[in-house]
C-alpha cells in the first residue's frame, strides 16, 4: 500500500465516513429533541392567537345583540318584539325558567378491582346522551348540562376525561343536567324498568333525580350564525 | 502505515468538519438510509485496516467495497421499505456481525506484534 494513490483514496474515505457521520448524528439529534419543543411552542402560540381572536368575536356578539335588543324596544316594533321574544327563547337564546328536574350524575365511587374495565365504571358521553335523549323525549322544553343551555345544534363530545357541549364548552364530572318540563313523566321516562337509570345503576355510576317546583335555565351563548341552511322557496322565484 | 492513518485520520476530521457546518440538511424520513450506509461504510473502513495488517490490501478492493457497500445497502433497505420487508434489520445484523469479527481479528494482530 504505497504511492500516492493509496492516500488519495485513503483521504476521499476519511472524508466520505466523516461527512456520513456527521450528518447522521445531526439527524438524529435533530430528529430526538428539537422537532418537539419546536412543535409546541408553535402549536402554543396558534392557540394564544385563536383566543384573542376569539374573545374580539364574542365582544362583537355581545354587541351586536345589545344593538338587537335595542331595535327590538322600539315601542312600534311591540308586535313583533313579542314574537321576536318568544322565538328567541324557544331557540335557548333567553334564560328561562318553569318547572322541571334536576339530574346528578358522577362516576362510580366503587374502588376498581384488579382486572376490571375502568371504562365501565365512568360516566361517559353515551351516557349523557341517553340521559338527554330520554328528557327529551318526556318532553322537556329546555334542556341545560353544568349550566350550559342545549340547544338544537348542541353536541355532546367525549374529549378524553371531560365531555364537550356547545363547540367550546368543556364539562367534567360531576354533571348536573337540568329540565324544564312536565317532572313526573320526564321522571318516569328516566326511571323506567329496563331505562336509562336501570342500565347506570347495574354499573354503580352515582345519580340521583330531583324534582323541582322551579328551574332557571342561563340562555345559550355560544355561537348562532347559520351558513348553509336556507328557507325553502327563498330565492328560487327570482 | 502510520503515515496511512495519519491521512485518513485527517480526511475524517475534515470531513466532519464539512458536514457540521454544510447548510444541506438530510430529510428525517432519509436518516435511516444513511444510517445503514455510515454502518457499511464502517464495516468497510474496518476491514481494510484488517487487510493492511495482513498485507493484503488493495486499493481497488477497499474503495469500491467502501462507496459500492453504502450504496448497496441504502438501496436494499430502501427496496425493503417499499416491499415492506424491514432488510435493515438484516442489514444491521450482517454489517454488525462482520465489524465485530473484524475488529477482533485486528485484536489480534495488535497483541501478535
Amino acid at each position: 500500500m504505497t504511492g500516492k494513490k493509496s492516500y488519495v483514496a485513503l483521504v476521499v474515505v476519511g472524508l466520505l465516513l466523516g461527512l456520513m457521520l456527521s450528518m447522521q448524528f445531526r439527524v438524529t439529534r435533530e430528529n430526538t429533541a428539537n422537532m418537539s419543543v419546536e412543535r409546541v411552542r408553535q402549536l402554543a402560540s396558534e392557540v394564544e392567537q385563536t383566543a384573542l381572536k376569539r374573545d374580539t368575536l364574542r365582544d362583537r356578539i355581545d354587541e351586536l345583540r345589545k344593538e338587537l335588543d335595542e331595535i327590538a324596544a322600539l315601542a312600534r316594533h311591540d308586535r313583533l318584539r313579542g314574537e321576536l321574544e318568544l322565538v328567541r327563547m324557544r331557540a335557548g337564546l333567553l334564560p328561562v325558567t318553569g318547572p322541571g328536574i334536576e339530574v346528578t350524575l358522577n362516576d362510580s365511587a366503587l374502588p376498581l378491582q384488579p382486572g376490571q374495565n375502568p371504562n365501565w365504571y365512568i360516566l361517559h358521553d353515551e351516557d349523557l346522551l341517553m340521559v338527554l335523549n330520554e328528557l327529551k323525549a318526556a318532553g322537556a322544553e329546555a334542556v341545560a348540562i353544568n349550566g350550559e343551555r342545549l340547544v338544537s345544534t348542541s353536541e355532546v363530545r367525549c374529549i378524553g376525561p371531560a365531555v364537550l357541549v356547545n363547540k367550546t364548552k368543556r364539562l367534567s364530572p360531576p354533571y348536573v343536567i337540568t329540565a324544564v318540563g312536565y317532572s313526573e313523566t320526564m321522571i318516569s321516562a328516566l326511571k323506567m324498568r329496563g331505562g336509562v337509570l336501570d342500565t347506570l345503576e347495574y354499573r354503580n355510576i352515582q345519580f340521583s333525580v330531583k324534582k323541582l317546583n322551579k328551574v332557571v335555565l342561563p340562555a345559550y351563548t355560544g355561537p348562532t350564525g347559520w351558513r348553509y341552511a336556507q328557507r325553502v322557496g327563498e330565492g328560487v322565484t327570482h | 502505515m502510520a503515515l496511512s492513518i495519519w491521512i485518513a485520520g485527517i480526511g475524517l476530521v475534515v470531513g466532519i468538519a464539512i458536514g457540521w457546518n454544510i447548510p444541506l440538511f438530510i430529510p428525517a424520513a432519509y436518516g435511516k438510509y444513511l444510517g445503514i450506509a455510515v454502518l457499511a461504510s464502517l464495516d468497510s473502513v474496518f476491514g481494510g485496516i484488517r487487510a493492511a495488517m495482513e498485507d493484503k490490501f488493495d486499493n481497488v478492493v477497499f474503495l469500491s467495497g467502501f462507496i459500492g457497500n453504502a450504496l448497496m445497502a441504502a438501496l436494499l433497505v430502501f427496496i425493503g421499505d417499499r416491499l415492506g420487508v424491514e432488510i435493515y434489520i438484516a442489514a444491521v445484523v450482517a454489517f454488525g456481525v462482520r465489524l465485530f469479527q473484524n475488529l477482533g481479528i485486528i485484536r489480534r494482530h495488535l497483541f501478535n506484534r
